[in-house]
């Protein structure tokens, strides 16, 4: 366990950048041939290179979704991205390895360190592709696959096949699409039935090249009985111009399977953040979607969980703090499939200055299901006027032997709870982290220590990098 | 130096002049009254003193042991040692009483520094005890749901545990049932010595039996009209503040 003067976390922490070589490089903007070079780099099976150039297509038909979203969309320009970048050789088993460069960069963020002390494994991602990549070793003699998505589709397509792009069909949307036809990198695991991880796997993604698109994959299947917690974490330096960051996450948890996915976003300013995930829960299985987002410029965001068999259930637990210039806009998706299962949501944002959060959620519960439940609870906290928060919830219930409950609430800090508490002695930054951390409080215990610590940093200097 | 000097203060909120020139020092180890109409700026006063944004200060001084306050953000004014017991302290949902005094007490300190835990919490439970209040206000939201009386209790509780220099006292004794009045004042009383000043503001004459002060000074449109001993708020009780706004028209 990390004491929390052992951690230094940063607001700005991911805001440094090394000159990097790359011996693979893409090019700028989007083409078939960048597919294809992507493809062929990653020395991928003919089945792959034909899902991605399917879904290129799809991509390119597919409209931006401004009718519902924001139009700041629009000034994403896919032309002038860089689409692949890596340095080309395997990830490394052992930091040593790494080249240095990349290294520094992980050790900046502290990653060895967080591995030696918690974690079971861990991915590091440099732009494209994952630097480093190790587990503890009796978990691989427990047959537990934690690997890259190009390794997983190749080594173990028997595993990985079956559910990949199962769970988020490429045309989801148009980002998937995207993320569809050049994904690299994220993490492939298998937790075989009845293994149950004492510790988390983590993934850590940094990007660090400017104008580049991130677009890992990660597939993350729990057989039955098993459990696992994977957690991730992000950042980027701060660039002039804007950065895509377009992930899709597949969960499959099987008979009686419990998966939690952590979040802890920490994207600078100028990140594009649009992620798709969605998770399947068969027959009692539990999925928890537990999710930080904190920076970026957008984040576009809907965890959800197919709630496919009997009993299963479905969490979305969610804190999004937006601050000037940054808009939020997450929420969660929860699908009843079957009788029986049980859905809480629980979303909090917090909207600083210009900063705007909304909330959208989406509960489908079919007339002929019996005994389905559903909770949503989603509250926001103003600080400062001129902020602005919205909530979309679309609940389609049919039949009357579910449940729904829905809660909303939106509370202000006014500035005269801010000159109480300074006349106290308190800084505003203080009395605003005070407000949030209150706030937020109840949703913070849902993560796991060592990230609520980091967490609760991340706010304060959140607060007080708002004022001035 | 050794006071709170405030000279021919002025100060005006959205473009409308409340304090007109007052002029008023309360030097260490004396207690003040301050009484006044409803509307004369009283309370315009404790906030002007305490750094309100929202107050534009237009003319005059106000100093804490030399030290210039006009200008200064809350927390660094509230640092200096000016405390202020709020007429109509604010809610605040989320932060526990014991977590604010606490990070309110930090803050005092040198950067990094923080209050023992235990050291803490034993001073907090006397203070609590002494005003009898419930030690499980402590985890409380701070204020939040608070009656009247519990509010103005948690003021007296803050003030005893920020150890203040001058304690601005703003209608404290108005919601308080008869028992929690003498409650209330002996707090104040308890922290009455030579290195405090305090100035309380009322409309009752009965808190000043409690706490008895050294002058009583009567405030009509922004400014001290008249200074007097305590039996003035004798005399206000009786014949209330036409008489006073009389003269000081004349
Ligand atoms: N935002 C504002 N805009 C205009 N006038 C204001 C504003 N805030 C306060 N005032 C006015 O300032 C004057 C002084 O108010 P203040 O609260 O200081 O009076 P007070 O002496 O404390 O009264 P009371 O005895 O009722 O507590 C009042 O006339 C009030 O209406
Ligand atoms: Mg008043």
């Amino acid at each position: 366990m990390i004491s929390p003067s052992q951690v230094e976390v940063d607001r700005d922490k991911g805001n440094f950048h090394y000159e990097t070589d790359y011996s693979f490089d893409a090019g700028v903007g989007l083409s078939e041939d960048v597919i294809r070079y992507i493809s062929e780099v990653k020395n991928e099976d003919p089945w792959v290179l034909d899902f991605r150039l399917k879904a290129y297509e799809t991509f390119l038909k597919k409209p931006m979704p401004t009718h519902w979203a924001t139009e700041d969309l629009k000034n994403i320009d896919f032309d002038i991205i860089r689409y692949y970048l890596a340095k080309g050789q395997q990830p490394s088993r052992t930091w040593d390895e790494v080249p240095d460069d990349v290294k520094n960069t992980f050790e900046r963020l502290g990653i060895p360190e967080q591995e030696r002390k918690f974690l079971a494994g861990v991915e590091a991602q440099f732009d494209s592709e994952a630097a480093y990549s190790r587990m503890k070793e009796d978990l691989e003699k427990e047959g537990v696959i934690f690997v890259g998505s190009t390794e997983g589709l190749k080594e173990h397509p028997e595993i990985f096949r079956k559910w990949f792009g199962k769970v988020i069909p490429t045309s989801d949307n148009k980002f998937s699409a995207l993320n569809s036809a050049v994904f690299s990198g994220g993490s492939f695991i298998y937790i075989p039935p009845g293994v149950k991880l004492a510790q988390p796997l983590q993934a850590y993604f940094r990007i660090n090249a400017e104008n580049f698109g991130q677009f890992e994959r990660t597939l993350i299947i729990a057989d039955e009985g098993s459990e696992v917690m994977y957690m991730e974490g992000c950042t980027a330096p701060k660039f002039e111009t804007s950065t895509l960051h377009s992930a899709v996450v597949e969960l499959v948890a099987l008979k009686g399977a419990k998966i939690q996915y952590v979040t802890v976003q920490n994207w600078s300013n100028n990140v594009f953040n649009l992620v798709t995930k969605r998770a399947l829960a068969q027959e009692e299985a539990e999925v928890r979607w537990i999710d930080c987002n904190i920076g970026s410029r957008l984040t576009m965001k809907y965890p959800g969980v197919i709630l496919r068999g009997r009993k299963a259930r479905g969490e979305v637990v969610s804190i999004a703090l937006a601050n000037d210039g940054q808009h939020q806009d997450t929420g969660a998706k929860m699908v009843h499939a079957a009788d029986e299962t049980t859905s809480n949501v629980v979303s909090k944002s917090i909207s600083i200055g210009e900063g705007r959060s909304s909330y959208r959620g989406l509960v489908q519960m079919p007339g002929h299901l019996k005994g389905c439940k559903n909770n949503t609870e989603c509250d926001a906290l103003l600080i400062n006027s001129n902020s602005q928060t919205d909530t979309y919830p679309a609940i389609t219930v049919q039949g009357d032997a579910n449940s729904v409950q829905h809660e909303a609430s939106v509370s202000k800090v006014s500035a005269e709870q801010i000159f109480y508490m300074q006349q106290r002695g308190l800084g505003e930054a203080e009395a605003m982290s005070l407000c949030v951390n209150g706030f937020v409080n109840d949703l913070i215990r849902e993560f796991p220590m060592e990230y609520s610590v980091e967490l609760k940093r991340l706010i304060d200097l959140e607060m007080e990098g708002s004022v001035g | 130096m050794n006071s709170l000097k405030i000279a021919n203060l002025q100060a005006s909120i959205e473009d409308k002049s409340i304090l007109h020139g007052l002029t008023l020092e309360i030097p260490k180890g004396e207690v003040h009254a301050i009484m006044g109409p409803n509307g004369s700026g009283k309370s315009t006063l404790a906030k002007v003193l305490s750094g309100h944004p929202d107050y534009e200060v237009t003319g005059g001084s106000a100093d804490l042991d030399g030290e210039n306050l006009l200008g200064l953000e809350p927390d660094e004014i509230s640092k200096l040692g000016l405390f202020l017991a709020f007429q109509y302290p604010m809610e605040v949902p989320g932060v526990s009483i014991a977590n604010f005094i606490r990070a309110a007490r930090n803050s005092r300190l040198d950067e990094g520094e923080k209050v023992k835990a235990v050291d803490f919490y034993k001073e907090l439970y006397e203070h609590m005890d002494e005003l009898g209040m419930d030690r499980k206000f402590t985890s409380r939201s701070l204020n939040d749901g608070f009656s009247g009386g519990e509010k103005k209790r948690c003021e007296i509780l803050q003030m005893s545990m920020l150890n203040p220099k001058y304690c601005i006292l703003d209608e404290t004794d108005s919601g308080l049932d008869i028992d929690a009045l003498r409650i209330v004042s002996d707090g104040v009383n308890r922290m009455r010595n030579p290195d405090r000043g305090i100035l309380v503001i009322t409309h009752y004459q009965r808190l000043l039996e409690y706490i008895i002060p050294d002058f009583v000074h009567v405030m009509v449109e922004g400014k001290i009209v008249r200074t007097g001993g305590k039996e003035l708020a004798l005399e206000l009780e009786e014949r209330g503040y036409d008489w006073i706004k009389q003269e000081a028209v004349a």
